[in-house]
């Protein structure tokens, strides 16, 4: 049997949802594997539902909201584009980054909504079936993921991301404005930290691990792990729970 | 809010549109189908569901089998919800306990080749659809007061029509321009096409009128300083002469019209022999044209890389003004270079006809071979003889087009409204609500939405009134009850961080003396942005709740994560 891709689309009533209804009173044709939750804005795309759909299995999740200046509630859609550039950088970590999508189609542009579905589709066709989907799925991308919808819905990084055009682009509460680089330093670092952290409390949900054995497992530097276990710690998710000869071993809690 | 603990009942209505769904899928399997999920009690399918028999249907399915739960499996909601909503609302159902599922405009009118396919995504559809049903919430609008008062923004023809026309319907109405004078354009040209009225004679007309009104009041040299409140209750400040004067405001206008486009650089512009087709105007007010060689170049500044618009109204102008020169000088040459004519209707091709008539010569350019202004004459090359043509000139006229006002961003984030990429004001829909802003309340007319000529801004002046009235004729509002919410038994999860209150573009959120977050309902267009902000998940985006995306994620999905 051919693959046929699973797709999910969000997209705002304004734009998205209106140009896709004129591609069909303008019979354009498309392949049929989308299927579409309507939002009002693409701004309303919590980055969690994306993971959320990774995590059942489907195939590709594409995003689409009004054109940059165009949105109806004047900068929904450029709130979007921030939580969906984070989605993407913590996708990246497993090279699964490009099952994602995001792109403007405005209320005119029925021919473009089909092209850039069309687009879309092939494009997850070419990489084959998410390994998430069938009857035996990866358990490691499972998890990674699970860590990274966990990371998207803790307040550390969202309170960053919803911060970052208030920070980058206007200016903070000191009236002072952070360089976009200097920001995605500490963006990028904080990503990473908040991912392993994730993956370790994911790990410590299930069974009692010593750091040695959660590096195996996670495929890490020790060194990392013990930092991010002493921050875990210091925040009350994790604790000790027995000695094994020289080796502590840690529980969630 | 009491359907939360009934069992949800749900009903199907699956729509044949005529042959537009059934011709290319069994809408009979798609409601046997449906039949089949969880919570769905009945379902039936309809030949058309929109129609009386397809209505009366659903309103005999709600009776018989107590249905809390309507899903019409149809068209799109962006034209039919309204309808089924009120539909399920006669018959005692909560409007938002509707839901819809579009397997037309965004299934089998694009999947034509695909029948098979096209079953399979409406079953999905369906699917999810039921499964956000289930989760759906009834909700109430929000009921608020309404002043009837009105204010419009720019004093210019089109202001003047729609300030005049609120007037004459009894409504208090407020007109604040921002020169010394009302007429905006207007005030500058010399004769108008399509009837060669002089403009004056119009302004004099307008200003008469607009000034023996009693229940308008025109505030000149005023600018608005700041709007606060939402539709019906607007609070107002604007400045007068220096003084400030605070209005409470239940529509609001914007009908600031364009600025103008000088020419700098373009074709040898210096303002006395290469000039503009607005000071040609002055200079014909003024009769001071001496020349005898005139030569027009039209799309000066528009149409290219930077300005991607046609300005609509200067082909029409330059024919007029060509008009003119001609009557006033019949033995002077008058020459039009052009990229393209636009001349629509009747009236507008009438006057090209009668501009070639009086001998005025129309040389078509193009954007790669543009005419090059020389001291005293213009070099054009001519694709149809292949060749240059060479022209004398003692006068030129560059046809600008008009643009944005600088400060339409700042107005544009006062009363919280879009711009479009060249800086004009972006009505809500182009089709459906051409006169209106998003955000209720607001509307816009004439120019500051896109260059239109007079007849066009005197008509948009009528109908951005007319929608206006229908807000303040009443003496409360409506407003959408899908909002931002944030309920007792989340405020715990609050961590007061403010995100929300950062992201909100319509200031809707705020905290009170108690240090809480609170939403305002009326102000919150319902967006979702704070929603999908909220550090700790305690806001909720009602009609479009965590639970209700998630549960249609999962429906297709196939399983919950
Ligand atoms: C050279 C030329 C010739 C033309 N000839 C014709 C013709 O023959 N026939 C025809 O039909 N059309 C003609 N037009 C087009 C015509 O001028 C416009 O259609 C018309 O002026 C549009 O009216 P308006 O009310 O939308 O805007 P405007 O006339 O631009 O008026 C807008 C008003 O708003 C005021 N304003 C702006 N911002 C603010 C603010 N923030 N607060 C308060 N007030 C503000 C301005 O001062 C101005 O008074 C011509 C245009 C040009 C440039």
């Amino acid at each position: 049997m051919t693959f046929e891709p699973k797709i999910l689309g969000f997209l705002c009533n304004w734009c998205s949802y209106a140009g896709a209804d004129l591609a069909g009173v303008s019979r354009i044709q498309y392949p049929p594997n989308m299927r579409v939750i309507r939002v009002m804005c693409s701004g309303r795309v919590d980055p969690v539902f994306i993971f959320k759909a990774l995590l059942t299995g489907i195939d590709g999740v594409f995003v689409l909201g009004c054109h940059p200046g165009d949105c109806h509630y004047l900068e929904g859609n450029y709130e979007a584009e921030k939580k969906f550039i984070m989605v993407q950088k913590f996708l990246k970590i497993v090279d699964f980054d490009k099952r994602i999508r995001l792109d403007w189609v405005s209320a005119s542009e029925g021919a473009r909504f089909a092209q850039v579905v069309t687009e879309f589709i092939e494009s997850i066709r070419e990489q084959g079936p998410s390994p998430l989907s069938g009857e035996n799925i990866d358990q490691e991308l499972f998890n990674n993921l699970k860590a990274m919808e966990n990371s998207v819905s803790s307040d550390r990084i969202r309170a960053l991301v919803g911060r970052q055009r208030r920070i980058t682009e206007v200016e903070n509460e000191y009236g002072e404005k952070v360089p976009i680089d200097e920001y995605n330093a500490i963006f990028d670092g904080a990503i990473h930290d908040e991912f392993v952290r994730q993956r370790i409390l994911l790990s410590l949900s299930t069974k009692v691990l010593s750091v040695k054995d959660l590096a195996a497992e996670l495929k890490l530097d020790p060194s990392e792990i013990l930092e991010n276990m002493l921050t875990l710690k210091s925040r009350g998710d994790i604790d000790y729970q027995s000695i094994d000869g020289n080796t502590p071993l840690y529980m969630r809690i | 809010m009491s359907d939360k603990e009934e069992e949800p009942r749900i009903g199907v209505f699956v729509c044949s549109c005529g042959s537009n769904i059934g011709g290319l899928i069994d809408v009979k399997a798609l409601a046997e189908y449906s039949k089949t999920l969880p919570n769905v009690v009945f379902t039936e399918d309809n030949l058309y569901t929109c129609s009386e028999t397809g209505l009366a249907q659903i309103k005999n399915g709600i009776k018989d089998h107590n249905l809390n739960r309507v899903i019409v499996a149809s068209c799109t909601p962006r034209t039919h919800e309204p309808l089924f909503r009120d539909c399920v609302k006669k018959e005692g159902v909560n409007e938002y306990l509707f839901n819809f599922v579009n397997i037309r405009d965004q299934n089998t009118w694009c999947h034509q080749k695909y029948p098979q396919e096209a079953f399979e995504k409406a079953k999905d559809l369906i699917r999810m659809g039921v499964a956000k049903a289930a989760k759906l919430e009834a909700l109430d609008n929000i009921i608020v007061d309404a002043t009837p008062t009105a204010l419009v923004i720019g004093g210019g023809v089109s202001g003047m029509t729609a300030a005049l026309s609120l007037a004459n319907q009894g409504f208090e109405t407020h007109l604040v321009e921002r020169e010394n004078e009302l007429g905006g354009r207007l005030k500058t040209l010399h004769k108008l096409f399509p009837n060669d009225q002089k403009a004056q004679l119009l302004l004099d007309n307008l200003k008469k009128n607009v000034g023996s009104k009693e229940n308008l009041k025109i505030h000149t040299s005023a600018q608005v300083k700041n709007i606060e409140g939402f539709v019906g209750n607007f609070e107002v400040s604007v400045e007068e002469n220096g003084n400030n004067i605070n209005l409470t405001i239940g529509v609001i206008l914007v009908a600031v019209g364009t600025s103008l486009f000088t020419p700098t650089g373009y074709f040898g512009y210096d303002g006395k022999i290469r000039i503009t087709q607005h000071e040609l105007e002055s200079k014909l007010n003024n009769n001071d044209v001496k020349a005898k060689d005139i030569v027009m170049i039209q799309c000066v500044g528009s149409r290219n890389d930077e300005r991607v618009y046609c300005s609509s109204v200067c082909c029409m102008t330059a024919l007029k003004n060509a008009l003119v020169l001609k009557e006033n000088n019949p033995k002077s040459n008058v020459s039009i270079l052009f990229r393209d004519l636009y001349t629509p209707g009747t009236h507008y091709e009438d006057y090209y006809r009668r501009a070639r008539e009086e001998g005025v010569v129309f040389i078509e350019y193009s954007p790669e071979k543009e005419p090059s202004v020389e001291e005293n004459q213009i070099k054009v090359y001519n694709q149809y003889l292949g060749e240059e043509l060479l022209i004398p000139y003692d006068l030129c006229v560059l046809s600008t087009p008009l643009v944005s006002n600088n400060d339409n961003k700042a107005l544009a984030q006062m009363i919280k409204v879009p711009l479009e990429e060249n800086g004009f004001f972006l009505e809500a829909h182009v089709k459906l609500r051409p006169m209106d802003f998003a955000t209720a309340g607001v509307f816009i007319c004439g120019s500051a939405k896109w260059p239109v000529d007079i007849t066009e801004s005197i008509s948009q002046g009528y109908a951005a009134a007319a929608r206006a009235s229908t807000i303040i004729s009443h003496d409360t509002i409506e407003v959408e009850g899908a909002t931002s919410f944030l309920p007792d038994y989340n405020k715990s999860l609050c961590t007061g961080c403010e995100v929300c209150i950062k992201v909100c573009p319509y200031n809707a959120i705020s905290k009170n003396e108690e240090d809480e977050i609170v939403i305002t309902q009326v102000l919150c267009k319902g967006c979702g942005v704070c929603g999908a902000t909220c550090t700790n998940h305690a806001i909720i985006i009602r009609h479009f709740t965590d639970q209700q995306i998630l549960s249609e994620i999962y429906a297709y999905g196939g399983k919950e994560v």
